[in-house]
């Protein structure tokens, strides 16, 4: 017998992660026109990817395929991994990661809204400690037509030297390890734009303009995005109040990398990431400093997925301490 | 005065579908050919029967006495014959039973001598009884005895009035109050006075802007502190605790009343019926209901209590692609499992459903941990960790995170994007742990039944033992006397033979009831089933054996639990 509340709203997963898609073109927009349209072919790679691998571990475990792959999460998923790689990484590992992602990190531990680990950033991780030099090889902006991406994307053979490129986290990283350098020094390099690295300000405009649109439609609620943009200003920005030759601005910080996109779509993620208010900016601060601290002194350019994970497990941790109090029992203690 | 609305977090906005039947004005139910009136009014009371049948009853007489603090009088709508008296299945989601009377009206709506009853002269506490006699209760849906709310007579500081009706489709308040504002502020001020209440506020949702003026104008004539205020629209704004919320910034907790707070809250409905209680002396036989939904005339009917629903819906021309038909609203109400039951007191609403209307669920998804839940739940709850304790039977968990502070209003399952159906997770919990607690005390019972013959059947031996060693006692003092009388009929006869062999006895007598004291605490450390085993195995010995005829019924009776 079905039961009250006879009436629903008329809200779906496909619609949650539609809308998630839909603020995401912004981003992607930007990326075309900045880096080149190569994000497009490694979108539809990660998304074949994602997609077949979920089809093949449903139907292992006995579970309705269609339903599952219409719910949209495993194309949030491989899009948020294309958009998290190189543009120029080769196709099969592109592939992987998008296998990664949604058979090991998430069908493995039961399907959609079971796995505890951000799929997206597990996979980025993985790749970037077994792959370390594919994935750090990023283009500068403007640096390769739609051909010599393709090549690199599909080709079997890799000239690295052709392609000598870096972003400007990575070079602002490995520039200040130099004796004497300075911020203002390593800016001199040519890979900085205005704020970030260059042509990467627009990335970060198109995301922010994708977050507003997923705050709108209540997909995600401000505290995360908040909470992480303000973290990593405030700490990098302390730092760098005090020693403006060895930590770079807040600003380059914000702009630079994947902080937009780890603002609005990363850190989001409600499947592993922490559910109450408080929780959730504790949960997005944790990732903010742990992101400029790998920034800063660690052995990768780019924090934010392993500052991520990182914070995934501390989640039923800051959720259980985090329970808002229930109506009539303010002040009360929480369980 | 009211300065300012307060805010209660979370709640919907599901659509109203209040235009359906706002514009009808309430007409009376045409008599239905029978009545069936339950002597159950609520969970909570039942009242005792006073009719047989084929006895003539009028309008307003009493058919139903009543029984415990909780009861209310039940009485007979119309005039007519009783023609049975017996079980008939109720509005209910299960189609539980319960004792009705029913009547055949006569068609004369022939009414009692009724008159009205001045509250002022008579007094507190002949008004609260005066109501329980005209069988008064809470209309908004719980039917609690309106006596017994009132019955706390101090520390009460405002009075609110529910005309919020915040459920889509039942507009039945909605027309009581612009029909009948007067009538109901009538009974807000005798409500007022008898729980000495110093203000008064009435809370009616923004979307109902005739209500809202009608008793702003019935207000105008009340003395003392009067408001009438609109209420955001928001499903759940009509529930008693957060509409105190809302009127007066006061959350009243899980498991604590309005009135411990200062405030206590009655239905528009419930007003209007102790006005007629008052003024008239009118018992509480009809209330208005909304039928309304799939149908071609939806309206708002003053039905007789009693009235079978199955004669009732043709008022509105159900059409025919419905398929069932809920009591009360879409968010609260369920569906009606057969249509022969009568409108009750707690009756507000009929909808007809159809699948056009009311779409079967879709099929339920995997929990995104979207928190959409968390931000909908007026109880401020977080929905989704209870769904997921629920469903693991982590009940311990569940109520941990205030499972109990659920009010089951669905704003959790309303917005959830992957249609989990949460309250019915909720409900299921809740059960579980009600079954369990009443296993528990079943089992207390039984422990508690069998240490206490335990301590009976040790008590009684420690008598025997008493009575023996008493008995060797006087033997002893007869024999230091010197005293051989063979008459005596008490003492056993070897022991008067010979003085040493009565000493004897007397020893033997001493052990047996020494080792008769020991022997129970041989067993304590046995489990309970073992020693009640030992226990009975004893019981039949001594039956057999040397019949001490004291302890043997005693542990029969015993042994049949009731
Ligand atoms: S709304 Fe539904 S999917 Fe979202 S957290 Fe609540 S139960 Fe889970
Ligand atoms: S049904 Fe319970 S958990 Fe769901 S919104 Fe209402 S009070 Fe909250």
């Amino acid at each position: 017998m079905i039961h009250s509340p006879y009436i629903r709203k008329p809200a779906s997963i496909q619609r949650v992660m539609l809308t998630v898609l839909i603020a995401l073109l912004p981003g992607i927009a930007a990326y075309v026109w900045q880096i080149g349209a190569g994000i497009l072919v490694n979108i539809v790679i990660a998304s074949v990817a994602a997609l077949a691998g979920e089809a093949a571990v449903l139907a292992l475990r006995r579970k309705p395929v269609a339903m599952a792959l219409g719910d949209g999460s495993a194309l949030v998923t491989a899009w948020l991994v294309a958009l998290c790689f190189p543009p120029i990484v080769p196709w099969w590992l592109t592939a992987l990661a998008a296998l990664v992602a949604v058979v090991a990190v998430k069908q493995l531990y039961g399907g959609l809204g079971q796995n505890p680990f951000n799929p997206a950033m597990a996979a980025y991780c993985t790749m970037i400690v077994a792959y370390p030099a594919l994935m750090s090889q990023w283009p500068a902006a403007g640096q390769l037509d739609f051909a010599t991406q393709l090549q690199l994307i599909l080709g079997s053979t890799r000239d690295l030297d052709a392609i000598t490129g870096a972003t400007a986290l990575d070079t602002m990283r490995t520039g200040l390890r130099v004796p004497d350098a300075t911020v203002d020094s390593v800016r001199q390099l040519g890979a900085f734009g205005l704020a970030g690295g260059k042509g990467w300000e627009w990335l970060a405009a198109g995301y922010l303009a994708g977050g507003l649109i997923l705050l709108a439609t209540r997909v995600i609620t401000w505290h995360m995005p908040a909470a992480f943009l303000t973290a990593l200003a405030i700490i990098s920005g302390a730092f760098w109040l005090v020693h403006p030759g060895q930590f770079a601005s807040p600003l380059f910080h914000l702009a630079s990398g994947g902080a937009m996109l780890a603002a609005f779509f990363i850190v989001t993620d409600p499947v592993s990431g922490a559910t109450t208010p408080r929780g959730k900016l504790i949960f997005a601060a944790g990732v903010a400093c742990i992101a400029w601290l790998i920034r800063s002194f660690g052995a990768y350019p780019e924090g934010i997925a392993f500052g991520v994970l990182l914070m995934n497990l501390c989640v039923p941790l800051i959720d259980m301490k985090t329970q808002p109090p229930v109506f009539g029992h303010r002040g009360g203690r929480a369980p | 005065m009211i300065g300012r609305l307060f805010n209660f977090r979370g709640g919907i906005k599901p659509d109203a579908h209040k235009q359906e039947s706002a514009a009808s004005p309430i007409r009376p139910a045409p008599l239905p050919s029978r009545l069936v009136v339950p002597l159950r009014q609520s969970t909570r009371a039942t009242s005792r029967c006073l009719v047989q049948p084929g006895q003539r009853v009028l309008k307003g007489e009493r058919i139903g006495e009543p029984e415990g603090t909780l009861g209310t009088a039940v009485h007979a709508p119309t005039s007519g014959t009783v023609v049975e008296v017996g079980l008939h299945p109720m509005a209910h989601p299960s189609g539980l039973d319960t004792r009705c009377v029913v009547i055949e009206p006569d068609g004369e709506e022939r009414w009692i001598e009724h008159a009205p009853f001045d509250h002022r002269a008579a007094g507190r506490e002949r008004s609260l009884a005066h109501l329980r006699e005209c069988g008064v209760v809470g209309l908004g849906g719980a039917t609690f005895p309106s006596h017994v709310k009132l019955g706390r007579g101090s520390g009460i500081d405002t009075l609110i009035l529910n005309g919020a009706e915040c459920e889509p489709w039942i507009t039945c308040d909605d027309r009581l109050m612009r029909e009948r504002a007067p009538a109901i502020l009538a009974g807000a001020a005798i409500l007022r006075e008898l729980i000495g209440a110093r203000r008064l506020i009435i809370g009616i949702e923004d979307n109902k802007p005739e209500a809202l003026a009608a008793m702003r104008s019935a207000a105008a004539g009340i003395e003392g502190e009067v408001a009438v205020v609109a209420v955001p629209a928001l499903y759940p704004a009509g529930g008693e605790k957060q509409l105190i919320r809302v009127l007066t910034g006061i959350e009243i907790p899980y498991g604590k009343l309005g009135g411990d707070f200062g405030v206590q809250c009655f239905n528009v409905g419930t007003a209007h019926a102790v006005h007629r209680a008052f003024a008239c002396g009118e018992p509480l036989v009809s209330r208005v209901v909304t039928l309304t939904g799939n149908v071609a005339a939806a309206g708002n009917y003053e039905v007789l209590i009693g009235t079978p629903i199955d004669e009732l819906l043709p008022l509105a021309r159900p059409r025919s692609d419905t398929d069932r038909y809920l009591m009360g609203g879409p968010m609260m109400g369920f569906a009606l499992p057969r249509l022969d039951v009568p409108v009750a007191k707690a009756t507000n609403c009929v909808i007809s459903a159809s699948p056009a209307l009311f779409p079967p669920p879709q099929p339920e998804q995997a929990c995104i941990r979207c928190g959409e839940c968390a931000r909908a739940c007026p109880a401020e709850l977080q929905p989704f960790e209870l769904y997921w304790f629920s469903r693991a039977k982590n009940f311990g968990k569940a109520q941990e995170y205030h499972l109990f502070d659920c009010i089951e209003c669905g704003c959790c399952a309303y917005v959830c994007p992957a249609h989990i159906p949460l309250v019915d997770y909720y409900r299921f919990a809740k059960s579980e742990i009600w079954a369990r607690e009443r296993d528990k005390s079943a089992a207390d019972a039984a422990r508690e039944r069998f240490e206490f013959r335990n301590f009976r059947q040790d008590r009684e031996k420690e008598e025997k033992a008493a009575k023996l060693a008493a008995k060797a006692a006087e033997t002893r003092a007869k024999l230091a006397s010197g005293d051989d009388s063979k008459a005596e009929p008490t003492a056993p006869a070897p022991a008067a033979e010979d003085p040493k062999k009565a000493l004897i006895a007397a020893a033997l007598a001493r052990a047996q009831a020494q080792k008769q004291e020991v022997q129970p605490r041989n067993t304590d450390n046995l489990s309970q089933d073992t020693q009640a085993e030992i226990a009975d195995i004893e019981a039949r010995r001594r039956q057999q054996g040397t019949a001490h005829a004291a302890a043997s019924p005693a542990v029969a009776a015993d042994d049949n639990p009731q």
